[in-house]
């Protein structure tokens, strides 16, 4: 024990000298992620906003063939504007957003009471655009619909003729699960965090010191190496685990500056979710340092072992990616699969969901397995008597 | 005192050390020489229980290394071959990291941090971290905390290696010291004049296996030859790998 001590002390001890490591574990892991997500959410969230309640900006091409339609859609709130030159080119190199045009024939096909042809000209691959669209699209058919209304009544008919389904829109979701969307990208930012805070000592404290050639002196000493190898792991989950709690704090304290509350939506990143996710959190994090230290076991040098890492990286993210890509219910195995278990779990709790204590129960048992094994894997790989040997 | 007996230790088709044995003898300096890539090095790995043999056994006082590795480990100091130091600290916490895994109290290692300043000269860098040290202040850091114990026996890996001539005479001097207050000194070397000059006994090694086993006159009258160069190459057989 004292020299599992002795170890994890030198370890963290030599680690807060360096400068890059701290800024890691301090600094980049836990706030690059809340700041970025939180221009990225506060962007999004302005633009949303902005585009709901500002005029509409549309330009037209043949204003003069439908003056009615005109004011029509000057009173839903259209900005009507002169039409570039060449409207395709100018939606293809994005000057504009979309352009209406009207044709010549419009005015005759109306009078005539014939179905009357308007185009939208617009690029569906331009996401920003489609807001745009989509409110036109809603101005031109409230527009029909009215007419079709009037063309109706004046023939005697009611135009209740033709409606004979109304869809009533019946929202189920609260102000917390449309926020668990737009977020669910947020726990993989807690678990990158904990990834970045852990890297710079699992690499040093293993390849770091086969390449510095600090290795073999080290085992020479008197103390076996799965206690060495519990001081190394120790200090590199302490500074995992140092940044994760960090990142929540720096989350919770962004989070008071997103206009969440503008979307009618709300996150839960209070104390329940903190002490939750710190629950959760703890037996991965002890299985991502063992497994960057393994990894890091199996490198010649530095840089190999940063290249190891670097795609080690990439597995915490299938989750996250595979629930955004599949937002399936969450199912009780989930619960049993290290990595996805803290992410459901994380989304569940920000989210203001139940989580049940057989939940926690079987997320944290499941993720100390799965720990437990890499660190007997690890120590087996530790006692190898090429470890050691730097050339 | 070390006891080697018939080491043998192969890496994959690669035989580096074949029926390797020898006694090291208290109060004597032990020199392991030998030309580049004769298994001197893998030899002593295997005295110090970094690795293991296929054959053959090693004892340390009594003690044999493979039933219980870490006795052994606390009767010797090592300088292995690989001597790096932490950069981020300094001389004496590198020497005291190893005192506390050796199992010492504070007060007993304040006590050995002086008295191996004192003997290695050190006392100046003692308190500076060792990035920026010159390589023999390097190897004397490296030294201090492999005799942080105080140890009966002591292996050094080509000690002087890299070192200018100044460093190389007070290294010699400290080996000498070492075998005056009666310990087991054992080094390795390529270098034919260090080893003549220091050692009681020579242990030649040449393609994994023990060559001769003499003092250096005694070395010079089996062979018939005038110097102790042309005496280590009509042993070996060769002039490869050897410098004089």
């Amino acid at each position: 024990m004292n020299n599992i001590l002795t170890v994890f002390w030198k370890e963290v001890r030599e680690n807060l000298r360096d400068r890059r490591t701290v800024l890691n574990t301090l600094l980049t892991g836990p706030l690059i992620a809340p700041l970025m997500f939180a221009l990225v959410i506060n962007a999004s969230i302005s633009r949303e906003l902005a585009k709901a309640e500002k005029p509409l900006p549309v330009p037209v091409v043949g204003a003069e063939h439908a003056p009615n339609l005109i004011a029509a859609l000057r009173r839903a709130g259209a900005q009507i504007k002169d039409a570039p030159a060449d409207p395709e080119r100018a939606v293809r190199e994005q000057d504009a957003d979309l352009v209406l045009r009207i044709p010549a024939a419009y005015a005759k096909s109306w009078a005539a009471g014939e179905p009357a042809q308007v185009e939208i000209i617009h690029d569906q691959s331009q996401r920003d655009a489609q807001g745009p669209v989509l409110r036109l699209q809603a101005m031109l058919s409230a527009y029909a619909q009215q007419n079709g209304a009037l063309r109706l009544v004046a023939r005697g008919i009611s135009p209740n003729v033709m409606r004979p389904l109304v869809v009533a829109d019946r929202d189920q979701s609260t102000a917390q699960t449309r926020s668990g969307g737009m977020f669910s990208m947020l726990p993989y930012f807690f678990i990158l965090g904990v990834f970045i805070g852990g890297m710079a000592l699992a690499i040093d404290t293993t390849a770091g010191e086969r390449e510095r050639q600090s290795l073999e002196p080290l085992f020479v000493n008197p103390v076996r190496r799965g206690a060495l190898l519990t001081g190394k792991l120790g200090a590199t989950t302490a500074f995992a685990f140092t940044t994760l709690v960090l990142s929540i704090v720096a989350f919770a304290v962004a989070a008071r500056f997103m206009p969440t509350d503008k979307l009618g939506i709300s996150l839960q990143l209070g104390l329940q979710f903190a002490c939750g996710t710190l629950l959760v959190m703890l037996p991965l994090t002890v299985l991502l340092a063992t497994l960057q230290t393994l990894a890091a076991a199996f490198a010649k040098s530095f840089r190999e072992a940063q290249t190891y890492l670097s795609l080690l990286m990439f597995v915490p993210a299938v989750p996250t990616m595979l629930l955004s890509l599949y937002p399936v219910k969450t199912q009780a195995w989930m619960y049993a699969v290290p990595l996805m278990s803290q992410h459901v779990t994380m989304i569940r709790l920000m989210r203001g969901d139940a989580v049940t204590p057989g939940d926690f129960a079987l997320c944290v048992a499941t993720t100390t397995l799965a720990a437990l094994v890499a660190v007997l894997l690890t120590a087996w790989v530790y006692r190898g008597e090429r470890l050691a040997i730097s050339a | 005192m070390i006891e080697v007996d018939d080491l043998h230790k192969t890496f994959g088709a690669v035989k580096a050390v074949a029926g390797v044995s020898f006694t090291a003898r208290d109060g004597e300096i032990t020199g392991l020489l030998g030309p580049n890539g004769a298994g001197k090095t893998t030899t002593l790995r295997m005295l110090y229980t970094l690795m293991r043999p296929d054959r053959g056994g090693v004892r340390v006082d009594g003690i044999d290394a493979a039933a219980d590795p870490l006795a052994v480990r606390r009767r010797l100091g090592v300088l292995p071959d690989a001597r790096g130091l932490y950069k981020r600290l300094s001389a004496r916490e590198n020497i005291d990291y190893f005192g506390r895994l050796q199992g010492l109290d504070a007060a007993t290692r304040a006590h050995r941090i002086d008295e191996l300043a004192r003997s290695l000269d050190m006392g100046d860098i003692l308190d500076r971290p060792t990035e920026g040290f010159s390589q023999g202040q390097r190897v004397k850091t490296a030294i201090a905390r492999a005799l942080i114990h105080d140890p009966r026996n002591v292996i050094l890996d080509e000690p002087t290696n890299g070192l200018d001539v100044m460093a190389t005479r007070a290294m010699r001097g400290f080996m000498r010291a070492l075998k005056a207050q009666g310990r087991c000194v054992l080094f390795s070397s390529h270098i034919m004049q260090e080893v003549g000059a220091l050692c009681d006994r020579i242990v030649v090694i040449a393609h994994g296996r023990v060559v001769a086993d003499e003092s250096p006159a005694q070395l010079r009258a089996q062979t018939g030859a005038a110097s102790l160069e042309d005496a280590f190459v009509q042993i070996i057989g060769s002039e490869e790998g050897l410098a004089a």
